[in-house]
């Protein structure tokens, strides 16, 4: 979903430049309460296997369309919601810059859109579904399965609005028919995201599940420190 | 518990090493949804290149480091693409990590302070503290 040059304006993709920095500031702020001498080297490899499978660009029902994982909510899944969407935003920098994948002028954007919104739209839909869903392998599975789905037609919806401010096309009134392709298309992809998301986080869970942030944060049985975490700021 | 991490650290790099490495290059080409979402109005031929019609893909300008050694998940002067691709994917995998795992490292939080959740084992407990100690006599100094 990497957007290239010359598709959105300049002057608003340097206000999501602005934006995207910001955002990513108070991520490093609050998620260093996060990081730890656990959590770094691993939140290192999150963002190298999120790099490895976004190159793994797989067929979609559509003819001629591809998808690949955007990574926020596998982020969200085992490093957290802060550190996650910097894990996203790591891959999408060295991406721009040395794989010349996603314009550099339009970083911000795709930071926006994809470490941004995809990974704050998961840990919203994790948070909820791991409190009401059955503290089960298969609870676990359908979390990560529908917040990654649905933070990529999320995410997809981004573009949407920044294509409203700032396309360089003219749709006349047709807004509405790009964002119904948009989220049409990214449901389809968002599916292969939600199967790449849940196998991966289940073996993860398998292996090591005291490494899944989401099932030590949201799942901890000492679940009084939980309020109270969240109360200090 | 330290051997752990350091398996488990490993072997994730190891599978992600082949996945970029290997796998990538069977990875479709056709264009993402949202390229092809920006190809509508358009008509395009076998190589998925533009031929007709408008469409706000036509919009799009070259990328600022297309000339880049790596640009496009390939290594320039490679001649082999199914080498060059692998080779790019490892690079950039093993680059990544460097970056992340790196930047993630210098970002952590430092202290002796348990995180919640972490049953700190004694030598944990002791490393940090004496780590403290000598951080204050750095200062110190």
């Amino acid at each position: 979903m990497h957007i290239s040059n010359g598709i959105i304006d300049g002057p608003v993709a340097a206000i999501f430049a602005a934006l995207a920095l910001a955002a990513l500031t108070a991520c490093v702020l609050r998620g260093r309460r996060d990081l730890d001498d656990r959590l770094a080297p691993m939140a290192g490899l999150v963002a190298a296997f999120i790099f490895a499978v976004q190159m793994l660009n797989f067929p979609i029902f559509t003819a001629g369309v591809s998808g690949h994982l955007l990574g926020g909510a596998l982020a969200a899944m085992l490093v957290g919601p802060w550190v996650g969407a910097l894990c996203v935003a790591v891959v999408l920098v060295v991406q721009a810059l040395i794989f010349g994948d996603g314009g550099v002028a339009m970083l911000g954007l795709n930071i926006t859109n994809m470490a941004l919104l995809g990974t704050a739209a998961a840990y919203a839909l994790i948070a909820l579904l791991l409190r009401v869903l059955p503290r089960t392998r298969a609870g676990l599975a359908v979390t990560a399965f529908v917040a990654a789905t649905l933070s990529v037609v999320v995410a997809s919806q981004g573009f949407v609005l920044e294509y409203w401010l700032g396309g360089t096309t003219d749709l006349g009134n047709n807004l509405g028919g790009l964002a119904g392709t948009m989220a049409g298309v990214h449901l389809l992809i968002g599916i292969g995201e939600g199967l790449i998301t849940a196998t991966t986080v289940l073996t993860v869970a398998k292996v090591r599940p005291d490494l899944v942030y989401a099932l030590r944060s949201l799942r901890a049985p000492a679940a009084p420190a939980v309020p109270v975490a969240g109360g200090v700021r | 518990m330290k051997n752990r991490s350091w398996a488990f650290l490993a072997g994730g790099l190891l599978v992600a090493l082949l996945l970029a490495g290997v796998v990538s290059n069977y990875a479709s080409s056709h264009p993402d949804g949202l390229d092809s979402s920006l190809l509508k109005g358009c008509t395009v031929d076998a190589d998925d290149n533009i031929v007709g019609g408008s469409c706000p893909a036509q919009q799009a300008r070259d990328h600022e480091l297309a000339d880049s050694p790596l640009a496009d998940y390939g290594v320039r002067g490679v001649r082999n693409s199914f080498v060059s691709t692998g080779l790019s994917g490892v690079l950039g995998v093993l680059v990544t990590f460097a970056i992340g795992a790196g930047g993630f490292w210098l970002l952590r939080r430092r202290g002796a302070t348990p995180t919640d959740g972490d049953a700190a084992t004694p030598t944990e407990g002791d490393s940090a503290t004496s780590g403290d100690v000598r951080r204050r006599a750095d200062a110190a100094s």
